[in-house]
């Protein structure tokens, strides 16, 4: 009853007949439309009609229609990555121009580098020291979260890292330095060997052959103690790792260390001066440095 | 439609018939000038009215702050992660439609909303520059001629000046309103004002002076779901058929109360005749209430013969019961219920709104990696700490931990755990977690962790410090290893 009420009006209940459709009571009437939605209905269609000129639409056998006011995706995309280019000139000037050890207190620097140098990290360094920087455990690729460097962990020192690279035979600043095939080239008897894994084990604190670690000694002095030093806590001049600590780039066990001393190893990383602008090197070393285990500059030699 | 079918097809599209409601004096009438003058009081004066929050907060009392993203309300001030609070406003809106719609129908259409509203004001503005219903009837018959044009004219440039002031005092909202106003006028403010003014002039134009009931009738979705929630106890406006029928001139004996005079339809905005029964184009704004009352006052008939009333009644009077009162249909089990609701919804949100804590900080663990050894074997978990200040002046945040486990706090390149977060901004900040050598949670798998958080004051010398926690967990080197173990066992 209600429903039916609603249908009613006093200007159709005269005029204008039903459908003859009837629903619980309720009846269809058959109203006519008003006539400005007539006119809206021909408005969007001329509308549709200036659309497809004006913007691509129709298809084409090889692409489409361009439209006489054109696609302008594109060249907003390219304005907008302009104006932010501009809008980061300042810093990114700034960020040049700063003496690297500065950087890291200097808060817009950082607010700037440190997100940029994600970025860029993520696009060029995360295939081999992994999305998250902690590199791939055992493979040689080193985890750059942690406090241990091989080459020093001060801005500057992480810079020099990434603009020359390590032992690529594309750039001659690289850093460089190689370990001699101990095994392999036949430079240590097998038992010798042995002993100077043994020894390692020892200083880093693992579970050794004592006897066997003693004869080791000294095969180290002989042998490691240029690159190693005399304690075993290597030399970042020489990019030698340090064999007392927790970390280990290929592994600790004494299958590993072995193999290591047998065949040696071979890091390579690329230069990256030439493949990024200076002022993205420099974000990334911030970043890098921001991880956890960046240092201070080295107090300079008295 | 078959062959044999002898009367022609009927129309397809109807013109729209123009409306001239005449005045109308009376109760309802009156409650609509009060309602109206209320409303568009709060809605042009609103962003005008100051708040002093400090220094680092903006002084507008409501300002919708779109890209600083924050809502001031007074002394409410919210920022994004606390849109419950505008969810908790959507329940109650939602709720109030409920209970208003049940109590009374749609009263929301007849007196607030703003098609009705400011289609109230464009035909009062009607009716000052061209005449009473009659004389606008005339006119609007009339050939075009120069009393005409003026006519319409003056009309036209009145309603475009209410419309640029409807659009104008909405964008007052969204930012400093004297500032706006200011480059306004000297055609510095930004673009998008003025496309939003345009777009709210031409439209509220377009919808008070010219398309009125359309909007109500085809365009508006809220007469549908309205009805949907009407029953039977609802209050519409009705005309008491039993009393008044038959109608026609009083002297003629067997005749009922209603004379025929059309000044109900005469008065209605929405064009129709409320004797017809309920129907959708009508908005229950009370109007043809008035114009009866005004008749039956004048021919000595007792009031009422349209008036509110529900379906109930209208069977309980035809079978000859008395009137009952408005009341008795407003309070029933169902509005009080949704009363309750509402209430219930609006306490809690007032609750918390005492209970907030103008700190907040949100942690994610860093898990790629889980953990990263040190190289004295300690094992070092990392956070990201969002802080945030919503307070108006500079605040330190003091950072702490507690655990069954020992933990050493770090910042990068920070000596103390003390982070400044300027004033009503959100800070990022990683922090660094390290399990020391031979402590419990180097090698337990997962270790609770609870990181604090002390709000020290603006100089970080606060006596009873405002604190807030977060739980998380810290996991240890005891994980990898049992996957190493597992990986190698099955490769042997």
């Amino acid at each position: 009853m209600f429903a039916k009420q609603i249908t009613k009006n006093s200007r159709t209940k005269a005029q204008v007949e039903t459908t003859g459709h009837i629903w619980d009571g309720v009846q269809e009437l058959n109203n006519p439309l008003p006539r400005w939605w007539v006119w809206v209905l021909y408005l969007t269609i001329i509308w549709g009609i200036g659309y497809t000129i004006a913007y691509p639409a129709w298809p084409m056998i090889s692409g489409a229609t361009q439209g006489i006011l054109g696609p302008q995706e594109r060249a907003a995309v390219a304005a907008e990555i302009d104006r932010f280019d501009s809008a980061n000139g300042d810093i990114k000037a700034a960020l040049i121009a700063a003496p690297l050890a500065d950087i890291p207190a200097d808060e817009a620097l950082k607010a700037y580098a440190i997100p940029a140098g994600a970025s860029v990290f993520k696009n060029n360094c995360a295939t081999c020291h992994g999305s998250g920087a902690a590199g791939v455990q055992g493979k040689g690729y080193p985890n750059l979260l942690d406090n241990d460097w091989l080459w020093g962990g001060d801005m500057e020192a992480i810079h020099t890292t990434l603009t020359h690279g390590i032992r690529n035979a594309t750039d001659p600043d690289a850093r460089y330095s190689q370990m001699p095939k101990f095994g392999a080239d036949g430079l240590l008897e097998p038992a010798q060997i042995a002993g100077v894994v043994e020894h390692v084990l020892k200083i880093s604190g693992q579970d050794h052959d004592a006897a066997l670690a003693s004869a080791g000694a000294t095969v180290f002095t002989e042998n490691c103690v240029a690159c190693h030093t005399e304690a075993g806590t290597g030399d970042r001049a020489q990019g030698a790792p340090n064999l007392t600590d927790a970390i280990w780039l290929y592994g600790g066990t004494r299958e590993t260390i072995t193999n290591t001393v047998i065949n040696a190893r071979f890091g390579v990383m690329p230069a990256w001066a030439g493949r990024l602008p200076e002022d993205e090197i420099r974000a990334v070393a911030s970043y890098v440095h921001s991880l956890g285990g960046g240092e201070a500059a080295p107090s300079p030699a008295p | 439609m078959s062959s044999t079918d002898q009367s022609p097809p009927p129309e397809l599209y109807a013109a729209r018939e123009p409306i001239f409601p005449r005045r109308v004096s009376g109760t309802f009438r009156n409650l609509k000038w009060a309602l109206m003058a209320l409303m568009l009081g709060i809605y042009y004066i609103t962003p005008w009215i100051r708040w002093d929050r400090g220094p680092n907060l903006p002084d507008q009392a409501v300002l919708i702050d779109m890209a600083g993203r924050r809502f001031f309300f007074f002394m409410i001030e919210i920022w994004p992660h606390e849109f419950y609070f505008v969810a908790g406003l959507l329940i109650m809106a939602g709720l109030g439609l409920f209970l208003f719609t049940s109590a009374v129908g749609r009263v929301w259409c007849g007196y607030a909303c703003p098609q009705t509203v400011w289609t109230d004001l464009f035909i009062l503005v009607e009716r000052w520059i061209e005449g009473d219903r009659n004389a606008r009837i005339r006119l609007h018959r009339q050939p075009w001629n120069w009393e005409k044009l003026i006519k319409n004219g003056v009309k036209w440039w009145a309603w475009l000046a209410i419309a640029l002031a409807t659009g104008g005092a909405w964008i007052f909202y969204f930012t400093d309103a004297p500032t706006l106003f200011y480059d306004l006028i000297y055609f510095q403010a930004h673009p998008i004002a003025y496309i939003t003014m345009g777009v709210l002039t031409g439209t509220t134009f377009f919808f008070g002076g010219f398309a009125r009931e359309q909007i109500c009738i085809y365009a508006c979705p809220w007469p549908r779901i309205q009805a949907a929630m009407m029953d039977e106890d609802t209050l519409t406006i009705a005309y008491r058929d039993w009393r008044g029928e038959p109608r026609g001139k009083q002297d003629v004996q067997g005749n009922g109360d209603c004379i025929d005079c059309m000044a109900c339809v005469n008065v209605c905005p929405q064009g129709i005749d409320i004797r017809d029964g309920q129907q959708l184009a009508c908005i229950t704004c009370g109007l043809c209430i008035d114009a009866c009352n005004g008749v039956m006052d004048k021919i000595g008939k007792p009031r009422d013969l349209i008036g509110y009333l529900a379906l109930t009644d209208e069977l309980a009077e035809r079978a000859g019961a008395p009137k009952k009162s408005l009341w008795r249909h407003i309070l029933r089990v169902r509005t009080v219920i949704y009363t309750v609701l509402l209430a219930g919804v609006g306490i809690g949100l007032i609750v918390a709104l005492f209970l907030r804590v103008p700190l907040d900080v949100n942690v994610t663990p860093i898990r790629n990696p889980q953990y990263v050894t040190l190289s004295d074997g300690s094992i070092r978990n990392a956070y990201d700490l969002r802080l945030r200040n919503m307070q108006g002046d500079d605040r330190v945040f003091a950072v702490s931990a507690s655990s069954i486990a020992t933990f050493l706090l770090a910042f990068d390149g920070q000596a103390d755990l003390n982070i400044t977060v300027p004033a009503n901004q959100t800070k990022t900040v990683r922090l660094f977690v390290t399990a020391p050598l031979e402590t419990l949670a180097v090698g337990a798998e997962r270790t609770d962790l609870r990181l604090w958080v002390m709000d020290m004051g603006p100089n970080g010398t606060a006596v009873e410090p405002l604190r807030i926690h977060y739980d998380t967990v810290f996991y240890g080197a005891e994980v990898h290893d049992k996957d190493n173990r597992r990986g190698q066992e099955k490769d042997d």
